[in-house]
């Protein structure tokens, strides 16, 4: 009974912030006064001042996509050579080396891409510069261009016979200023009131209680007596040669909570540390919990009726909220039901209790932590997946074979169950074209989307958007399992060591950034093509939609009659699923069948 | 074309000043004046020496302990100022479905009805037997607790009452009595157990 409260008020609060924030980045989008004006304004003028931005130069998609795609090589550029380099600059208390040249493209690429895919581990990895200078900067900027590239294409539909969209700088400067910048501040103080960490003086070690024996290979050895004093290790009464003897442990400590709010905030997911919001200096509590599992989803929902607000037809953005919010509620409810069921390699034929109960969690705990159990744990599968962010509280490896599928497929299907900030939204929104059309075709009658007649380029944009992630993941992993050397980047063997491979395109191509984080991804191809699928997946969806949003501003509205499809009824809610679905299913059954089916089948004795 | 350049460059430039520089230096000196406890990895300090931190589960294997989830530990990523390797942990990332995490849960049942014999034949939390998310999960769940009594009582010599009125202590509701789960934590409750951590 709790699950289903949990779940139902997780959705409830979701929705209920989702609404107001909704109108607000809306009166942001125009430049309408907000609370926040008064204060926030000046710095943005101080800011337009500095960098020789007019506010008022209005550009065409040509020169907005011009300046999207600027903006993010010299993203690319600039945080590949921090993360190159970090050995030369300050802020490097753990003393960390320069990452190799393919880990700091993969990392950069995966940055700036809104992606934030982690071949490494934070904690073992990365400086305090690259965490803040290098990788919070991107958390607050990828996704400012996703939102300001997904305003373009609202004033493409609500503007008639224009050939300006808005401009790039303007976008992006609202979008982190008035949106990430607040939210996320207000957010990362109370993390650190809740327990997240936030420091600069680098790593401690404190003393453990029990001290731990260890052979020379590093493993644990159990039973040992540990003599401190004398630095002895006797097991059965026989001395352990080579053993060691480890007294401490070691507590790391970054600016977390000030990364931890853009990385919820901005569908980012890259953690400071390698397990990322499982950790406990991540993720310390059910309420801190609550806080970065609900704004990992609340800019990407909150768009949907900023979409209604700003074309001037509210229906519109909650039909579309709609279709993402059912498919958003299915995954969940697979993935709460497997997990909760666990598996019988769990259970021991009743020697393990993975019943739920009082003060029993039950259910498939490997992989998550006792303060989230099945529930939270499963809501921010389901979340994290649908949205782009990426970011876990459990680890996806570890699910079951039915609820590690379904957060595959959210991803697989486009990132369109709300998505990334803006870009999920833009993807929906070539869904939608894509159903209108498809409608249209089969009654006979010119396809429009709210108000404006879709023609062949059009149509030719919106495939793209549509097709870049399939083509990118299936691609991808095809190539990547033809070769030798992946399989010994498994962590996990059969059936289920294909699901890590394809997981891992899966993600890239969704720019989710999740993994099943068991294969070891940092190897020079895996990187390279990892980094390669991730930019063609954030860029060609990218200026499509800006080729969308420039050809629909030219055109004129028309009136809407009896034979114009509605793009607000249920009925065109069912119709989107089903295109979603149906692309997505065509797209990824067979893989699907070779890895999470195929495990589930054999997990039930019947492969 | 030039001009777009410089202007992207000016202004990544100005963003890192304003969302790196700026606001990571706000948030710490925020955290670090009002909630320095938390922002330092709530260390657990009495009468001077640290105790390890309030969030980070340690392994512990002696019977009179309370023992917490699995772990996969880690010695060789970390050392100390002296060059000595210092402990932490991680995820498994096993496949619950797969018959190495079938052979491991195997074992794992076998090593905890021998230490625990009062409990043979009650089922174990499944919290017992498998790996958390982070491998550092500093709690088990109130019924993981539960299944250690007797034998941490023997082991001591004290009533399995005094036991779990200990466990009883450092045990958290729900938040909000709705979200995540109860728990208990392992490190406080043992340190209590040793008559470190004094009541209140």
């Amino acid at each position: 009974m709790n699950a289903l409260i949990q779940y139902a008020l997780y959705l409830i609060i979701l929705v209920a912030l989702a609404i107001p924030l909704g109108s607000y980045i809306g009166k942001v989008m125009n430049n309408e006064p907000v609370f926040l004006s008064k204060i926030l304004r000046p710095c943005e003028k101080g800011f337009y001042r500095i960098l020789g931005i007019h506010e008022d130069e209005e550009m065409g998609w040509k020169k907005y996509a011009a300046c999207s795609l600027a903006f993010f090589f010299i993203s690319l550029f600039v945080l590949t050579l921090i993360l190159k380099f970090q050995d030369l600059l300050p802020w490097n208390p753990q003393g960390m080396e320069g990452l190799s040249w393919h880990l700091a493209f993969n990392t950069a690429s995966s940055f700036a891409t809104n992606t934030n895919w982690q071949s490494y581990s934070g904690e073992v990895t990365l400086s305090n510069f690259s965490q803040a200078m290098g990788l919070t900067v991107q958390n607050f900027v990828s996704a400012g261009a996703g939102i300001a590239v997904l305003f373009a294409l609202i004033r493409g539909f609500v503007r008639t016979k224009a050939s300006a969209i808005g401009n790039f700088w303007v976008d992006l400067t609202r979008s982190v200023l008035y949106v990430m910048l607040p939210l996320s501040l207000v957010m990362s103080i109370a993390l650190v009131g809740l327990g997240v960490p936030q420091s600069l003086g680098g790593n401690i070690t404190v003393d453990l209680l029990e001290p731990l024996a260890v052979d020379a290979e590093g493993n644990v050895i159990t039973g040992a007596e540990i003599d401190p004093e004398a630095g002895t290790v006797t097991l059965d009464g026989a001395l352990v040669e080579d053993a060691q003897i480890i007294t401490k442990q070691i507590v790391p400590l970054y600016p977390q909570a000030s990364q931890v709010s853009p990385k919820q905030l901005g569908t980012n997911g890259g953690g400071i540390l390698g397990n990322n919001s499982a950790h406990p200096l991540e993720n310390p509590s059910p309420a801190s919990n609550l806080l970065e599992m609900i704004s990992l989803l609340l800019i990407p929902a909150a768009l949907c009726f900023t979409f209604g607000r700003n074309i001037k037809d509210k229906r519109q953005g909650i039909a579309i909220f709609l279709a993402m919010f059912i498919l958003l509620v299915i995954a969940l409810g697979v993935i709460g039901a497997s997990e909760q069921a666990g598996t019988p390699q769990l259970a021991q034929n009743g020697a393990v209790d993975i019943a739920a109960g009082e003060g029993n969690i039950g259910g498939n705990m490997e992989g998550k932590e006792t303060r989230f159990g099945i529930t939270t744990s499963s809501t921010w599968a389901a979340f994290t997946t649908a949205a782009s962010n990426g970011s876990v509280n459990s680890m996806h490896d570890s699910y079951t074979p039915i609820g590690g599928m379904m957060t595959m497929l959210q991803m697989q299907l486009g990132e369109v169950i709300f998505g990334g900030v803006g870009c999920g939204l833009y993807g929906m929104i070539g869904f939608a074209l894509l159903t209108v059309f498809i409608a249209g075709l089969m009654v006979g009658r010119t396809p429009e989307y709210l108000g404006k007649k879709i023609g062949p380029k059009e149509m030719r944009m919106a495939v793209l958007v549509c097709l870049a992630t399939p083509i990118a993941i299936l691609v991808g992993s095809g190539i990547a399992t033809l070769l030798p050397s992946t399989i010994e980047s498994l962590n996990n063997a059969g059936a289920h060591g294909f699901s890590e491979v394809l997981y891992a395109y899966s993600s890239a191509g969704g720019n989710n950034g999740s993994a099943f984080a068991g294969m070891n991804c940092n190897t020079p191809f895996l990187n390279c093509s990892l980094g390669l699928v991730m930019i063609f997946a954030r860029l060609v969806p990218m200026v499509a939609t800006l080729a969308i949003a420039g050809s629909m501003a030219q055109k004129k509205k028309v009136a809407a009659s009896a034979g114009t499809l509605s793009t607000c009824n249920p009925m065109f809610v069912f119709l989107l699923i089903l295109i979603v679905l149906i692309v997505g299913a065509l797209s990824f059954f067979p893989a699907l069948s070779l890895g999470p089916i195929a495990e589930f089948t054999q997990m039930i004795g019947i492969g | 074309m030039k001009q777009i350049l410089i202007r992207a460059t000016g202004m990544l430039a100005a963003m890192s000043v304003v969302c790196g520089l700026a606001y990571t230096l706000l948030v710490t000196g925020i955290g670090q004046v009002f909630f320095p406890w938390q922002a330092n990895g709530s260390i657990l300090e009495i009468d001077g020496k640290t105790y390890g931190s309030q969030l980070l589960g340690q392994p512990f294997a002696d019977e009179g302990h309370l023992w917490g989830r699995i772990m996969t530990v880690d010695t060789s990523s970390f050392t100390d100022e002296d060059g000595q390797p210092v402990m932490y942990a991680w995820a498994s990332n096993k496949s619950p479905a797969g018959e190495e995490m079938e052979e491991l849960v195997a074992q794992r049942v076998e090593a905890l009805r021998a230490s625990n014999p009062a409990m043979a034949d009650q089922p174990i939390p499944v919290d017992l037997v498998t790996c958390s998310g982070s491998g550092l999960d500093p709690e088990i769940s109130p019924a993981a607790a539960a299944y250690q009594v007797p034998r941490i009582a023997a082991a001591r010599g004290i009533s399995e009452e005094e036991v779990q009125k200990i466990i009883d202590q450092y045990t958290t509701g729900r938040f909000l009595g709705i979200f995540g789960e109860p728990r208990v934590n392992v490190l406080q409750v043992n340190l209590a157990l040793d008559g470190i951590l004094k009541e209140g």
